[in-house]
């Protein structure tokens, strides 16, 4: 097996009384896209916001990349090389597209000028095209504010962010969700991209067809735990289907849930 | 269809598509309303509104009207400049108008001349070691006292999080009391030729013209400008992508606060003397010049060049309606119903342009 990217030992989330996420063990290898299902409120939005940095976890281990890690907030997590796609997505509208992919982190010039240092919008325009062409993303002009654009070609902006910054893990939480047919083959176009590309995702999807259409591997959550670990050469839609509902539980995660 | 919206390669850079700017619209809305003055001025006087009706051809243009009207919206322009920035946040500053009498006020009472036609000064505030003083006394004064009442705003609204109408609605009323407070109400009079010189003659437009254009390279080609729309565009987002939108949002009131003191000190200084109801309902006015010029209420929408041409329309509108010889009155109900009307288009702006998503 090659190296590993991303791994949580016994990651664990209590709100209060209710335990959202329960000894979590996760890995995820270099290049590998897995997808993470479940019901609502099985804890895949729980794991994702703790390894993306949005929360703190009550207890457990993520490392990152060889390291330990403690994110205090997503500016570490991204900072780190986790880039996520919300479900809502996280643009600004009234801005066009390089301004969206370098918010916070502009390229500048003149910085003694502290807060009013200056762009460099050149650089930024140029990065930007060389961003999404590395995600094969085709948008009529990249000036545009956000408004203007629909809803795949947004999630497309979401999602070229990933790729502008070189980062070593891309996380997407239902980036189909709220999409159209068309658009949604845009998006499902990126992942591939990425995956020749031998970036590492985790896709948080419900959409069966696309999970056994892009990604390696799939685990399955129920009730705070994670209840399968399935190559997707070993599995149909059917077992999937099972340990979502409870009817079976893996081998290794028996008594879990 | 589907295959022209992915694909590999073919990225586009299509200036052609570049969406109108707004500011275009804008400028057309000044060109209409002085085409309606024209006739009106036609067609009830026989006179022309802004060129020169007197057969006189040393020149094109009624050179005093214009004069007037530039040199009306300078000063409160100056305080435009600031209110945009703050409502492209998503904000609102209420308080720039009495932000400006305090420091009229306080400004003043460091300008003053010791004597007056060789008799001491009536309305002196000091003892004669603190009157005539160098120029850069008031002027420091004064601005210190802008942004102090601006840092007060930003804290406020930033850390507290109670909405900026609140915050900025208690500094209007407590602006305007500490401006009565400074002299008991008496005003301040007789400064230096000096500070006289400030805002003589067109000088509050050249003030207003290099700060529009200081504001604007600001806002469009900085970080800071940047950062402003981003979070009046969705606060979140900002957040999320690593901007500290506190430290930013005190920032934006604070360069508010200052300008609204540089706006006192040039009125000040043309005026020859502060009153404590000085730059009554200027935050209004204000706020009014930013939206007719396309500054949107919602927030990370509008621009430096909107707000000039919406400052420009406003004077247009009021020189237009002394041109036409209507009672003082009745511009002051007009401008009210300016106001709501630029917010009212703004809310048929905002809808036209979630419709288009």
């Amino acid at each position: 097996m090659s190296e590993i990217i991303l791994e949580t030992k016994g990651l664990t989330k209590h709100y209060g009384g209710v335990h959202a996420l329960t000894d979590a063990n996760f890995k995820l290898h270099k290049g590998e896209h897995v997808a993470i299902m479940g019901d609502n409120g099985a804890g895949k939005s729980t794991f994702v916001r703790q390894i993306t940095g949005v929360e703190l976890p009550t207890r457990g281990e993520i490392i990152f990349d060889g390291q330990q890690m403690h994110f205090n907030g997503p500016i570490d997590a991204r900072e780190a090389g986790i880039e996520t796609v919300f479900q809502t997505l996280a643009l600004a509208d009234d801005l066009d597209v390089p301004d969206n992919l370098f918010l916070g982190r502009e390229m500048t010039k003149a910085d003694w000028l502290g807060p009013f240092r200056l762009l460099d919008y050149k650089a930024m325009r140029q990065a930007t095209l060389d961003g999404l062409e590395k995600t094969a993303v085709k948008i009529p002009n990249i000036r545009n504010a956000i408004r203007n654009m629909s809803g795949g070609q947004r999630q497309c902006v979401a999602i070229a962010r990933t790729a502008t910054f070189h980062s070593k893990l891309t996380i997407m939480d239902e980036p189909t969700a709220a999409l159209g047919v068309q658009e949604t083959a845009q998006v499902e176009n990126i992942v591939r991209t990425l995956k020749e590309a031998g970036e590492p995702l985790i896709l948080v999807s419900h959409n069966m067809r696309q999970v056994f259409d892009l990604v390696d591997r799939i685990i399955v959550f129920r009730r705070g735990h994670i209840v399968a670990n399935l190559k997707k050469e070993d599995t149909d839609g059917q077992d999937v289907v099972a340990y979502i509902t409870g009817a079976k539980t893996g081998a290794e995660f028996e008594g879990a849930a | 269809m589907a295959d022209s919206q992915h694909g590999t390669g073919g990225l586009v850079f299509d200036k052609s598509k570049r969406t109108w700017p707004n500011e275009i619209n804008v400028f057309a809305a000044l060109i209409l309303i002085i085409v309606i003055f024209e006739a009106l001025g036609a067609m009830i006087y026989g006179q022309s509104f802004l060129f020169d009706s007197k057969d006189r051809f040393d020149s094109i243009f009624n050179e005093q009207r214009l004069k007037i009207i530039i040199l009306q919206v300078s000063i409160i322009g100056i305080i435009a400049l600031g209110v945009t920035q703050v409502i492209i946040t998503a904000g609102i500053d209420l308080s720039s108008g009495s932000v400006v009498g305090v420091t009229a006020m306080i400004a003043m009472s460091f300008a003053q001349v010791s004597e007056v036609n060789g008799i001491p000064n009536p309305k002196a505030v000091f003892g004669p070691a603190l009157m005539d003083l160098p120029i850069i006394v008031p002027i420091v004064v004064g601005l210190f006292c802008g942004i102090f009442a601006g840092l007060i705003n930003g804290v406020m609204v930033a850390y507290t999080r109670i909405p900026p109408f609140i915050a900025t609605l208690g500094m209007m009323v407590s602006a305007r009391g500490a401006a009565k407070w400074w002299t008991s109400g008496r005003p301040v009079s007789f400064p230096t030729e000096e500070y006289a010189a400030i805002g003589s003659g067109m000088m509050p437009v050249i003030i207003f013209v290099v700060l529009a254009i200081l504001f604007h390279f600001i806002m469009k080609y900085t970080v800071y400008g940047k950062h402003t729309y981003a979070i009046g565009s969705n606060e979140d987002a900002a957040r999320m992508s690593g901007i500290n939108v506190t430290r930013h949002k005190v920032l934006v009131y604070t360069i508010a606060g200052m300008l609204a003191g540089i706006s006192a000190i040039v009125l000040t200084s043309k005026n020859l003397t502060a009153q404590s109801g000085m730059g009554i309902i200027y935050e209004l006015d204000a706020i009014a010049m930013a939206v007719i010029g396309g500054v949107s209420l919602a927030g990370g929408r509008g621009s430096i060049i909107g707000t000039v041409i919406g400052a420009l329309i406003f004077g247009v509108i009021i020189s237009g309606f002394t041109f036409l010889r209507l009672d003082a009155y009745y511009q002051e109900m007009v401008k009210g119903g300016i106001i709501v009307g630029a917010v009212v288009l703004d809310q048929w702006r905002q809808q036209r342009a979630a419709a288009r998503v």
